[in-house]
């Protein structure tokens, strides 16, 4: 141990390069993993609600083992297809739009802090950074639509565009009441300012449920998932914005989307939910194992985020474009801006708890 | 004025789709339906139509007397039958072809026929391929040997409805 330590920051000193290179894989080889196995649970979730089974074929060495073996199978499957590059497309354009998805959603988990000081780049900034790094996605989404010289692929691209711009302001507002009841950029400590003697509580889902209940679902209208996916709409328009994309590079904007997905999940969690913060106030599990904070309730709160979104795919019908729009102008974002004042009424006046 | 507001409070707090993720919810934890079907299988009528058979009597004779009611009742006319009278005076077919791509596995075969010859069984896992469309006397004949004890189970089970 002390000498893995000692390497450790012996690496730091002299070959940090190499020490951040390992820290981010660190980071993205797991969350690969999660992608992978969260197609999984979605099959197997959304199959259970529709009384069917979902995948239970493919296990490991002959076993089905309820179908665990089936994201292995899908990348595989999907690395040997062959990517179809149609005629007229703009071929620079059209292989980059998939790494324009899935590399912002990498890069954002770089100013996530996973437990108290444990995060790849402590910036001051890192709230701004997270706004910027899922607004950057929707590029991948309008450079495939374009890039792919269809009809279809436009129409979704279009239809994308336009609901990522508004669901973006009502995204922002929401933050920036998280902003000003935590008082800092900070990710960790945004999480900090949510400690206190009540618990779960003391966290900021309570004073700023509004706002809690909009970034959740501006989250999902951002990532275009059910019942906000107009922009792939199967039924009207094929795929919409990848409906040419074939193989590997289908895959990717697929990573990119549930990393999106599993982001997002992890953000309400780290903002609204206390992050790796105990539902328990501190005093009451002092040093029993497991209950006090840690790692291990980040990764809970994130996955009941998670099993949200395969909830909601599997229960709502999609939305028509012209109430995706109404939702988001003049529900949302009247919404937020009116309680962004009361929070700060309540800051100045300091009738919070948390504070 | 009160509908509005209530229907405005009621859209306000999500009401509606609390209660649909509600039903999805619960059937979360039901059980499936689903049945794994090499393992499993939906239970099957005796009146199920699937590949034909000819069937014989107990001593090995054939059943088929080449009335060629089948033949007139086909309303696909998959059937082709040719008969001439055998060595020992008997009536008889020379020829009894089925065309399973025209057959719609309508059962009046089985119901026009006198003597219970041309049967539909319940098998119905197996493949043809288009170049072997039809199926000839002697392939009826062994499918009916082969599963004699079943057809004549459901024939027998079916017998009083008839």
């Amino acid at each position: 141990m002390e000498t893995i330590l000692n390497f450790w920051n012996w690496l730091g000193e002299n070959f940090i390069l190499a020490q951040i290179l390992i820290k981010i894989m660190a980071i993205t080889l797991p969350l690969m993993g999660l992608v992978a196995y969260f197609t999984y649970a979605e099959r197997k979730i959304i199959g259970h609600m529709q009384v069917r089974m979902g995948p239970n074929r493919v296990g490991f060495f002959g076993y089905p083992l309820w179908g665990l073996g089936q994201p292995i199978a899908d990348a595989v499957k999907l690395m040997f297809k062959e990517i179809v590059i149609p005629t007229g497309a703009n071929k620079f354009l059209f292989l980059l739009a998939p790494m324009l998805t899935l590399g912002p959603a990498l890069a954002a988990w770089a100013v996530f802090p996973f437990d108290e000081g444990l995060v790849l780049a402590d910036i001051n900034a890192g709230l701004l950074y997270i706004i910027a790094l899922t607004s950057v996605g929707v590029y991948g989404v309008i450079i495939a639509g374009w890039a792919s010289n269809s009809k279809y692929a436009f129409l979704g691209a279009m239809r994308s565009a336009a609901q990522i711009v508004s669901y973006e302001i009502a995204m922002g507002f929401a933050l920036v009441g998280v902003l000003v009841a935590s008082g800092s950029l900070n990710l960790g400590d945004i999480v900090m300012a949510q400690q206190g003697e009540g618990g779960l509580f003391s966290w900021f889902w309570l004073p700023l449920l509004p706002l809690f209940v909009i970034y959740f679902i501006s989250g999902v209208a951002e990532t275009n998932r059910a019942p906000f996916d107009v922009a792939e709409g199967e039924s009207e328009i094929v795929a919409g914005f990848h409906v040419e994309y074939s193989g590997m590079a289908f895959a990717v904007f697929f990573l990119g989307e549930y990393a999106n997905m599993i982001l997002i999940s992890a953000l309400t969690a780290l903002m609204f939910l206390g992050g790796w913060l105990s539902p328990f106030p501190a005093s009451w599990v002092d040093g029993v194992w497991l209950l006090g904070d840690g790692f291990h309730w980040l990764v809970l709160k994130t996955l009941i985020f998670g099993f949200l979104y395969l909830w909601f795919r599997a229960t709502f019908p999609r939305y028509r474009y012209d109430q995706i729009m109404r939702l988001g102008w003049k529900v949302f974002i009247p919404i937020t801006i009116v309680w962004i004042l009361v929070v700060a009424l309540m800051v100045l006046g300091d009738v919070l708890w948390w504070a | 004025m009160l509908k509005t507001m209530r229907d405005y409070i009621k859209s306000l707090f999500l009401l509606e789709l609390f209660k649909g993720m509600k039903l999805t919810g619960y059937y979360l934890f039901t059980k499936e339906f689903t049945v794994q079907y090499p393992e499993e299988r939906a239970p099957m009528s005796p009146r199920f139509r699937g590949l034909h058979a000819q069937r014989r009597y107990e001593n090995g004779e054939e059943r088929c007397i080449a009335c060629k009611l089948c033949e007139a009742v086909c309303p696909a006319q998959a059937i082709t039958i040719e008969a001439e009278p055998r060595e020992d005076g008997s009536r008889r077919t020379t020829r009894y072809d089925i065309d399973l791509f025209k057959c719609i596995f309508c059962g009046y075969c089985q119901e026009s026929c006198p003597v219970d010859a041309i049967v539909e069984t319940r098998v119905y896992e197996y493949t043809r391929d288009p170049s072997n469309r039809v199926i000839d006397k002697e392939e009826l004949l062994k499918i009916g040997d082969k599963y004699e004890a079943q057809i004549s189970a459901d024939i027998a089970a079916q017998a009083k409805h008839r």
